[in-house]
Formats: structure tokens, C-alpha cells, sequence
């Protein structure tokens, strides 16, 4: 660590870091700087000079906070620390200029626009902006474009900040943003008129510090201040991104990130950010039984019964936990099936996890290590599809001089990767390859879910753990998001999906509505949406979906996070583990816990791991027996982003992004 | 008025050879080896010592400039940038040197490159300049086969390679930084310092700008000494000044003088006087089209230097002096600068991107006097709101022509207002 530098902030002292920028050093001192253009995870455009301080004994002109370094600054004569003013009549001066310059060609329709309540320009100029204005010549306008369903723009409102640019070119990696014209003519445009082509491209609405970039989805639906706002975690992918659910009475209205350095810095992906619509439509409300090859609502005392009488009757019974069922569920689900002699499985989708090695079905590798990494290793994964923002931090580990090989089927990554293969032979072939590199130190390897499907998925992950073994570590990418918190409390049998499911005569599916369950068993379902697994069932039990109860997700990394509830249920459904626990009652041997957090606290005590929030378990790392590797390509997991889990399937917006991520992409014509 | 034996630019008007035989004839080219021999050190104190400083108009030391690049290299190579993308209005200078005096650039380019340790010397040449840079090219063409530039250039030793770029005809790509951005193939678009380019300039390599004239003139200075070229002009306003006169007067021309010539002197002498006689000027803008104007009080005393021009709220710039009669409508004419720096903002920064337009609509209502009083002082206390706030000084250039108008011109502004304003009040509508 370098030395730190004295400087003075408006009669405040303080030492900070050399590289720190004058907008840095501010915000430890603990004063705030106006902002436009800046923002901590993009780089700096130095172009709204909004941040203009005055560095006392400088040049006799304001100095642009968030460019300038502290290590630049020039010391006094004396040898005393440079000295930066915030509130000098220089700096008032200049803000209070550039204040006005930015609202002469702003549109005043603050009260038809989505931003109001949240504008970055309405806060400002209440703080830094004059009542009246002094503009009379014709304001500006430009034209709007179609950036696709998700982003809706108001060009005219623009201030040309170049936040939405430098957000798709640097982080979601695609180049279709820019700024063309000069002058007042200059305007941000997608060249070509093309629409974003990117599954992040929903962070610019957040990023947009005025409205011209709002949400298409949410428009004029509801104020901020009317929205009740939770925050919770995600469920949509393995990551476990952070985010705040914003609620008006009983209704989601839209889903925002929250900062989490560690997971998702401040991005979400757009399935998570629009699957809110999801969650209104085909919802189960209340409780169905199957008569006469009909089903027919019911009542929770009749479809109790019928579960509860189709377990006792039962020989052999397997509960089958989906991709979004939090720990609580999960677990409550294994108590009972303990109870009744049943099998319960989490692998739905048959990787072979390998049960209680967590440094296997985890990896030891956290997500933040890919910032670390000088050699990334992909096998069988599309980040970009499997965990968007994952990728945007691949990506950036790319930019910052990383290399990046992948073993697995093509894809456009946004960045450059080496592909050295679609098989086994070739993860081989690059095994002996980084056994033999002097930089195998600094390799990190990820290993997706297509990688580990086929029979010999544990020797597959054997030798990514070889690998893995002399560098950074592994982290396993999981693409369902109860996947890590099933494995850490045992929610699997000897066999996997398949030996559960063998001979089953009853099985009770959890929400997993990607599995195929044969003809034969009585099944009960419980879930939130009538999808596929609603169709097969005998007895549907109308639960919660991830915004609806508390419940715990252990994410990607094995990072146990706390989702929040921010609405209620709809209609007649209820808490998963409240149902589980009140099927246990109806089988007349009731589970023992009355409220969530007794059974947290029974979790916390038979599994540790999950219970420590936000912290990720050390874990011991034990490689596996080396195994034979088959033959054959790594298949890729994802068919359509979009339509992954029964939520995003009931949703109209992930419908029409699921339709035109299938139409072949029209050639930038004549 | 300058000798002709202490002229640098011999062939200014292209009446000789401009090839290479001519310009060995005038004395370029010669014992360019030995002035190499003598080492960076001694040329970078030279061009110190001769008070030599920056001609694109800023005025910095140019051998104060040549020193901030690092005296050895980490790794990364260093490049001599030359902007010669003349774009200023009025300002027509380089481009006579560029055709007329290439060589004196060639030179130039060899000694102060190897004064700075760069192997390769980039010459970004103005997009409309395209005889120029025909004429120019031949001439680097010319210096490559006698082996002048090129490896062990001009059997000095140094390794020299020179590219001639031409630009695409943005005002904005004579910002040093901008230019830079434009020669890596970006949009032009000023970077903002720091990093200055002598630690992070072309491809993030050290690198100094430097104008054409700064550059052309140094091997002169080095050969005829540093106290020759610090003997003309006032103290701190050395050297001799190629000036570009253009307007009313009966002869425009681009002429070599000494600095801190008295304007007076200029005209009468090189220009054949005003149009109409003396008495007959109006204004003058001394220093190409960014500088504010000087109405003809101060240009009667006027001296033609940095220090001068300044401290009477003006500048020397590029050393285009645009003259105007008393026929001209000098609001008009500083609308149509207006225009033109609202035309040439590049739009990054909001100040200039919002301020060059507003001020330019408040000037065409002024020229018509379509205004009110009091907008007057607004439009002065726009332009000091852009004037320092932005990322370059296309904000400051754009502020300054209209912060001298109104200075030096505010009867005549206000005369226009209130003249349209009197038929209208008769009229006594609304």
C-alpha cells in the first residue's frame, strides 16, 4: 500500500490514498459532490461538470472532482497540504452555470415522467438550481428510439451524460450505444437504429441519472414514494443477486438491484429486473384435487387429506425440490419424508453433484476471485446465459488482461475466449496444458451444471478440481438457485433423480416444473404457477413464490442470503414450509415448529453452513477420485434465457423477449 | 521592422525552390548531425534560453514543454506530435511554412524529436489542407531518399520515422487532446488533463504537441543561437512571429516580423495600412478568432505580444490579426464567431455543448437588437459561464470573442436595442 496524502477538505483534514479521486477524497470528508456523468463502476467521462471544485492555490479555474487525482495535487509553498474547496463562490458559481446549462434543453414535463421522485436533475436543481429561467430561445428536441420492449426513451430529457454508453460498451459488452453529431446536435442513438442485444441492457435505466431512459414495463404504472420497497434476494439465476422489490398494496411493480460487492456489485440481469409480470399471471390461488381425471378446486382440508392419505398409503415416496425453493421449504420437505420413509432429490437435472463434498458441489472459489484471475477456464458453462452478470465480471476481468478459455459448446461471451473445444477430450487436452503453464497459479476454473449431466460427472469434475487445485480454485456455476441451499442440508438420495424417482409410488414435487414425471405415481404439487408440473399433479398445493415468504437461498458460491417477503401470497396459497408443516399435521404427525424462525433455528442447528448469512463457510478442499471420462460434447444447459423457470414462463415481457431472441437477428439490410 | 538576414522563413512566399536544394540553399539542413552531436540536454536548454514560446497560441515555453517528457523511457516509446491542423479562423500561417518552408519543418521535427527521445514523429494536417499536404508529403518523400529522415537520419545516428496524417476537417482536432483521440483513429474529442501528454498522451505514451511554427523555428534557433532569436522583442515575448493579416486593410498578408512589433507598425508597414487610412479602423482582433477584439484606442498603442495583448484583456494566439473598418457590423461579425464555435463544439461537455448555442441565438437577436437591455449582461455572464468550466478551450474561445464585444462595443449593442424598441413602444399594442 502506498503512502496516503494529506489533503484538506474545507477545513477538514484528512489522508487518503494517492490514486483516490478529489470526488473520493470529498466523500470522505464526508461532503458531497453533485454528479452527473461520474458513477463508481463505469469509467470517467469528466463531461457533465457538474463536480467542479475549486483546488485553492491551483489554476483560477474549478477543477472537475471526479478526474482529478489526489496524488496531482500540488502541495503550498509552506509545504502544508493542498487545500480543496466545495463551497467557494468559484464552485458555487460553476455549479449553479452548469445547473443551468443542463435545464435550458430540459423538457419541463417532470410530472409526466417516470423519473420524477428519483431524478437526479429534479434533486439537484432543488440544491444547486435557480427558480426561473432565463433561456428564451426554442428549447431542443430529439427524436426517441426503440431500444427494444424493455427501455423506453425520451431523448429530448437527455443530458448526455454517456452513462447508458459507457454502461453497454464497457460492461454488458456490446456496441451498439454510442454518441454521434456535435455540439447541440449531439445526441446518444443506437447506431443503425438496432435494439439492445444485451440481457443487462435493463441497468441503464437505473443508470440514467434524468428520465430518458425509463423502464417500458413499469411506465406510468406508479410513483417511487407510493412504492412500499423490500429488500430481498433473487431467485431467477444461481446468483443470488441483491435486489429491492418495489410493491404498491398487493402488487410487485418492479424489481431494482441492490449494491453487493461480493455478488452482483450493482447490476441484475434483465429476467430478474422484469419477471415481475410473472408473478400475477397463471398463479395456483388455491388448492386443486384430481377427480375423475379432472382437477377440481378444493379445499386445504380436502387436498391436505388427499396428500396426506396418498404418503401414508404409499410404499415408497420421493419429494422432488425445484430450482426455486428456498431452504425452509426444503428442509420441513425432508423432515416429513423422513417421517413417511421417503427418498428427496435436488438434482433435478442429474449433474452429479457429489453429495457432502461441499468443496466439489460448491467449489472454493468465490465470485469475486474472477477479478483476480489471469487465466479463466470455462467448462460447460454460458455464463452469459447461465448468470448474466457473472459474465459482465468474467468480462471485466477480460478487459483488466485476463485470458479466457472455454470447453463447451460456442457462444458469443462478449468477450474474447480462447475455445479449445466442445468435449471431453479437448478439457483433457487442457488439463496437461495448464499442468504445464507457468501461470497455472493464477487460473481459475468455473464448471457449469452441462458439464456434469452425463454419467461420468464426477470425473469430470475430478479433473476441473485437478486443475482447479494448483490456481485460484473453482467455483461450480450453478443455474438454479435452491440448488446449493438442497445440497448443503442433504436434500439428495444414493442415485440421484433417478433412483428417487425409481418405483416411487407417490412423489411430491416441490416446484420442479422442468422435470418430466412418469405415468404412474400420485403426485402432489406444490408451486406457485400453473406450469408444466401443475399439469401432472393429482393434488396441487398453491405455495409462495421467492418474493412472497422469508426464506433462505444459498447462492452460487455458497453464500446463504435471506430472502425477504415483500408481498403476500394470492388468494388461498401460503408459505412453502407452512404447508409442508401443515401436511404434517394432517398426516397426524405434526413437525416441530410453529414459526419460521423455529424451524431457521433447527436448521442453523443440523446445518451451520446455511445459517451463517452472508458469510461463505470455509469448506475443506477434497478432490475427488480421478475418473474415466467418457466421449462426447458438453451439451448447453439454457435453451431460451428467457423461459428457464415456471415465473419467467407466465410472464408477457420475458414472452416477447423469449420470441425475438428467437428470430433470427435481420442483417443490418442495404 | 525585422532585418532579412534574421528572417527564419526566407521563402515564406514560395518565390524560390521549395524543394530540398532550395531549402539547403536558404541554410536548412545544415550541420543538423552536429546539432544532434551536441545532445538533448543542450537543445532543450537552447530553446529555454531563447524564450522561444508555443505559436499555436497558448503561449507555453516551448522548451519548459520539451522538458516534461521523461528523460528516459520505461518501456514505452515517446512521439513528437506536430498539430497542423490550422483551423482558427484568420490563421493561415503554418500552412505557408507547410508549403512553401517544408523543410524548416522536416528539420524541425528531426531535432526536436531527438530532443525528446521520440523515434517517430506524427504531423496531423488539417483536413481542407490538401495541396499542402501533397506539397508536404513530397517534401518528407524527398527528405526520406537523401537519407535525412529515416534510420541513422541525417547521419546523425538517431533513428527517425515521420507520418504525415490527415485530418478530416473537425476545428475541434487542433485541441491537443482531441488531435490525439483523432490520430488513434477515435472520434476527436478533448481528454482531459491529467494525465497531461508528456505522461499519457499518444497510445498512452508520452508525448508532446507542438504547433508547426514552434517546431519549424527551432533548428534555426539552434544553429544561429539562443541569444540571436531572445534578442528580438520584449522580455518574456521573444523571437521572431510569422503574423497573418487579414480584413480590411489594402494588403493582407502572412509576414515575419519581431515580436512586440507595435500593431500600427504592422499594418501600415506589411499591409499597406487600413482600408480608408487609420482613422478609418474600427476594431482589430489580434490574435485569430478566439481572442476578444481591441477597438481602435487600444490598438493605436497596441504592441503585438503575448504580455501586452493580455494584460489589456486580450491575446496574441496564432497571431491573426483580423481587421475591421468602420464599415463592418462588428456584432454581426462577432455572431458569425459565435456561429462558428457552436458549430464546432463537440458536444461532451455540457457547458460548451449548451452555452455555444444559447449564446449564438442571443447574438443573432442582438444583431437585429431583437432583445432586452438586460440581456446584455446575461449573455456576458453566460459566457463566464462556460469560459473555465469545460473539459478543453473551445469554451474559453467560444466566451471570449463576445466578452470583448460587449467590453469594448456596448453602446453600439445597446444603441440596436433600444433603436428597435422605440417604433414598437409607439405602437403601444398588447
Amino acid at each position: 500500500m502506498t503512502e496516503l496524502r494529506k489533503v484538506v477538505i474545507d477545513d477538514l483534514e484528512i489522508e487518503v490514498e494517492p490514486e483516490f479521486t478529489l470526488l473520493q477524497a470529498c466523500e470522505q470528508a464526508g461532503v458531497e459532490i453533485p454528479r452527473f456523468c461520474y458513477h463508481e463502476r463505469l469509467s470517467i467521462a469528466g463531461n457533465c461538470r457538474m463536480c467542479l471544485v475549486e483546488v485553492v492555490g491551483g489554476p483560477p479555474k474549478p477543477t472537475a472532482s471526479c478526474a482529478f487525482q489526489v496524488k496531482d495535487l500540488r502541495p503550498g509553498r509552506d509545504g502544508s497540504p493542498p487545500r480543496v474547496s466545495t463551497n467557494s463562490p468559484m464552485v458555487r458559481k460553476a455549479r449553479e452555470g452548469v445547473m443551468e446549462f443542463l435545464l435550458i434543453n430540459h423538457p419541463l414535463d417532470c410530472p409526466i415522467c417516470d423519473q420524477g421522485g428519483e431524478c437526479d436533475l429534479q434533486d439537484q436543481a432543488m440544491a444547486y438550481g435557480v427558480d426561473f429561467s432565463r433561456y428564451r430561445e426554442p428549447k431542443r428536441a430529439v427524436e426517441d428510439l426503440d431500444l427494444g420492449p424493455l427501455v423506453e426513451t425520451h431523448m429530448t430529457r437527455c443530458i448526455s451524460c454517456t452513462r447508458c454508453v459507457r454502461f453497454t460498451t464497457e460492461v454488458a459488452g456490446v456496441e451498439q450505444m454510442g454518441q454521434t453529431g456535435r455540439g447541440e446536435d449531439a445526441e446518444i442513438t443506437s447506431y443503425l437504429n438496432s435494439t439492445l442485444d444485451s440481457n443487462l441492457q435493463g441497468n441503464i435505466i437505473d443508470l440514467c441519472p434524468v428520465g430518458a431512459l425509463t423502464s417500458k414495463p413499469y411506465a406510468f404504472t406508479a410513483r417511487p414514494w407510493e412504492l412500499r420497497k423490500t429488500e430481498t434476494i433473487d431467485a431467477m439465476d444461481a446468483l443470488g443477486s441483491n435486489i429491492r422489490v418495489d410493491a404498491k398494496g398487493s402488487s410487485i411493480m418492479r424489481i431494482l438491484p441492490r449494491n453487493h460487492d461480493g455478488v452482483n456489485e450493482e447490476w441484475i440481469s434483465d429476467k430478474t429486473r422484469f419477471v415481475w409480470d410473472g408473478l400475477r399471471s397463471r398463479r395456483l390461488d388455491r388448492p386443486y384435487v384430481r377427480k375423475g381425471g379432472k382437477l377440481q378446486a378444493a379445499t386445504w382440508d380436502d387436498a391436505l387429506g388427499a396428500a396426506a392419505k396418498a404418503l401414508a398409503r404409499g410404499n415408497s415416496a420421493a419429494a422432488i425440490a425445484g430450482d426455486l425453493a428456498p431452504v425452509e421449504a426444503m428442509y420441513a420437505l425432508k423432515r416429513l419424508m423422513e417421517g413417511c420413509g421417503g427418498k428427496v432429490e435436488c438434482r433435478v437435472d442429474g449433474a452429479r453433484l457429489p453429495a457432502g463434498n461441499r468443496s466439489a458441489y460448491v467449489g472454493n472459489a468465490r465470485i469475486e476471485d474472477v477479478g483476480r484471475a489471469g487465466r479463466i477456464v470455462l467448462v460447460g458453462c454460458n455464463p452469459r446465459v447461465e448468470a448474466p452478470v457473472f459474465n459482465a465480471r468474467i468480462r471485466a476481468a477480460w478487459l483488466a488482461g485476463a485470458e479466457i478459455v472455454a470447453v463447451g459448446q460456442t457462444a458469443d461471451l462478449t468477450y474474447e475466449c480462447r475455445h479449445a473445444g466442445t468435449g471431453r477430450d479437448s478439457l483433457t487436452a487442457l488439463a496437461q496444458e495448464t499442468f504445464e503453464r507457468p501461470d497455472a497459479d493464477r487460473t481459475m476454473v468455473v464448471v457449469g451444471q452441462g458439464a456434469l449431466r452425463g454419467a461420468d460427472g464426477e470425473a469430470v469434475l475430478s479433473l476441473a478440481m485437478r486443475i482447479a487445485g494448483q490456481g485460484l480454485g473453482m467455483l461450480v456455476l450453478h443455474s438454479a438457485a435452491s440448488r446449493v441451499g438442497g445440497m448443503d442440508i442433504g436434500f439428495n438420495c444414493d442415485g440421484g433423480i433417478d433412483a428417487a424417482l425409481e418405483g416411487a409410488d407417490t412423489v411430491y414435487n416441490l416446484g420442479a416444473d422442468e422435470l418430466d414425471i412418469p405415468e404412474g405415481p400420485f403426485v402432489i404439487y406444490q408451486g406457485s404457477h400453473g406450469d408444466r408440473g401443475a399439469k401432472r399433479a393429482d393434488v396441487i398445493l398453491p405455495g409462495a413464490a421467492y418474493t412472497e415468504e422469508h426464506g433462505t437461498f444459498v447462492n452460487t458460491e455458497g453464500r446463504p442470503q435471506l430472502a425477504a417477503q415483500a408481498a403476500f401470497p394470492p388468494g388461498e396459497s401460503k408459505s412453502n414450509w407452512a404447508i409442508v408443516r401443515a401436511l404434517s399435521s394432517a398426516m397426524g404427525n405434526p413437525l416441530p415448529f410453529n414459526t419460521i424462525g423455529q424451524l431457521q433455528r433447527e436448521i442453523a442447528e443440523h446445518h451451520p453452513v446455511v445459517a451463517s448469512l452472508d458469510e461463505i463457510a470455509d469448506c475443506e478442499w477434497r478432490p475427488l477420485p480421478e475418473g474415466k471420462l467418457l466421449k462426447g460434447e458438453f451439451p448447453p444447459i439454457i435453451e431460451n434465457f428467457y423461459q428457464t423457470n415456471p415465473i419467467a414462463r407466465a410472464s408477457a415481457i420475458m414472452a416477447e423477449l423469449a420470441a425475438s431472441s428467437d428470430r433470427p437477428k435481420q442483417v443490418a439490410a442495404e | 521592422m525585422l532585418a532579412d538576414q534574421d528572417r527564419i522563413f526566407t521563402n515564406l512566399y514560395g518565390m524560390a525552390d521549395c524543394g530540398l536544394a532550395g531549402a539547403r540553399a536558404r541554410g536548412h539542413w545544415d550541420g543538423t548531425a552536429g546539432i544532434i552531436a551536441k545532445g538533448r540536454e543542450w537543445i532543450v536548454a537552447q530553446i529555454k534560453e531563447s524564450g522561444l514560446r508555443g505559436r499555436g497560441g497558448a503561449g507555453f515555453p516551448t522548451g519548459l514543454k520539451w522538458s516534461f517528457m521523461p528523460r528516459a523511457s520505461d518501456g514505452r516509446p515517446h512521439y513528437l506530435v506536430v498539430n497542423a491542423d490550422e483551423s482558427e479562423p484568420g490563421t493561415c500561417k503554418d500552412r505557408e511554412i507547410m508549403r512553401h518552408e517544408p523543410h524548416a519543418l522536416i528539420e524541425g521535427c528531426l531535432v526536436a524529436s531527438f530532443a525528446m527521445g521520440a523515434n517517430a514523429c506524427y504531423i496531423y494536417i488539417r483536413g481542407e489542407y490538401v495541396r499542402e499536404r501533397e506539397l508536404l508529403q513530397a517534401a518528407i518523400d524527398e527528405a526520406y531518399e537523401a537519407g535525412l529522415i529515416g534510420s541513422n537520419a541525417a547521419n546523425s545516428g538517431w533513428d527517425f520515422d515521420l507520418y504525415l496524417h490527415h485530418g478530416a476537417g473537425a476545428y475541434i482536432c487542433g485541441e491537443e487532446t482531441a488531435l490525439l483521440e483523432s490520430l488513434e483513429g477515435k472520434k476527436g474529442m478533448p481528454r482531459m488533463k491529467p494525465p497531461f501528454p508528456a505522461g499519457a498522451g499518444l497510445y498512452g505514451c508520452p508525448t508532446t504537441v507542438n504547433n508547426v511554427e514552434s517546431i519549424a523555428v527551432a533548428p534555426t534557433i539552434l544553429r544561429r543561437g539562443a541569444s540571436w532569436f531572445a534578442g528580438f522583442g520584449r522580455p518574456n515575448n521573444q523571437g521572431t512571429k510569422v503574423f497573418a493579416i487579414s480584413g480590411h486593410v489594402n494588403n493582407p498578408c502572412v509576414v515575419e516580423e519581431s515580436m512586440s512589433i507595435p500593431m500600427r507598425e504592422l499594418i501600415d508597414r506589411h499591409c499597406g495600412g487600413v482600408r480608408g487610412g487609420w482613422d478609418n479602423l474600427k476594431a482589430v482582433i489580434p490574435g485569430g478568432a478566439s481572442v476578444p477584439c481591441l477597438p481602435k484606442a487600444l490598438c493605436d498603442e497596441a504592441v503585438m505580444d503575448f504580455d501586452w495583448l493580455s494584460q489589456h484583456k486580450s491575446g496574441l494566439g496564432t497571431a491573426a490579426v483580423i481587421v475591421m473598418d468602420r464599415s463592418t457590423d462588428v456584432v454581426k461579425a462577432i455572431w458569425r464567431l459565435s456561429k462558428f464555435y457552436k458549430h464546432e463544439s463537440c458536444g461532451q461537455c455540457t457547458p460548451c455543448r449548451e452555452g455555444t448555442g444559447w449564446m449564438m441565438r442571443v447574438m443573432e437577436r442582438l444583431v437585429e437588437g431583437n432583445a432586452h437591455p438586460g440581456e446584455i449582461d446575461m449573455l456576458f455572464d453566460i459566457s463566464k459561464q462556460v469560459e473555465g468550466h469545460t473539459i478543453c478551450a473551445l469554451g474559453d474561445a467560444a466566451a471570449w470573442p463576445i466578452q470583448g464585444l460587449i467590453r469594448h462595443f456596448r453602446e453600439e449593442l445597446e444603441d440596436r436595442i433600444s433603436a428597435r424598441r422605440r417604433p414598437e413602444s409607439a405602437l403601444a399594442a398588447e
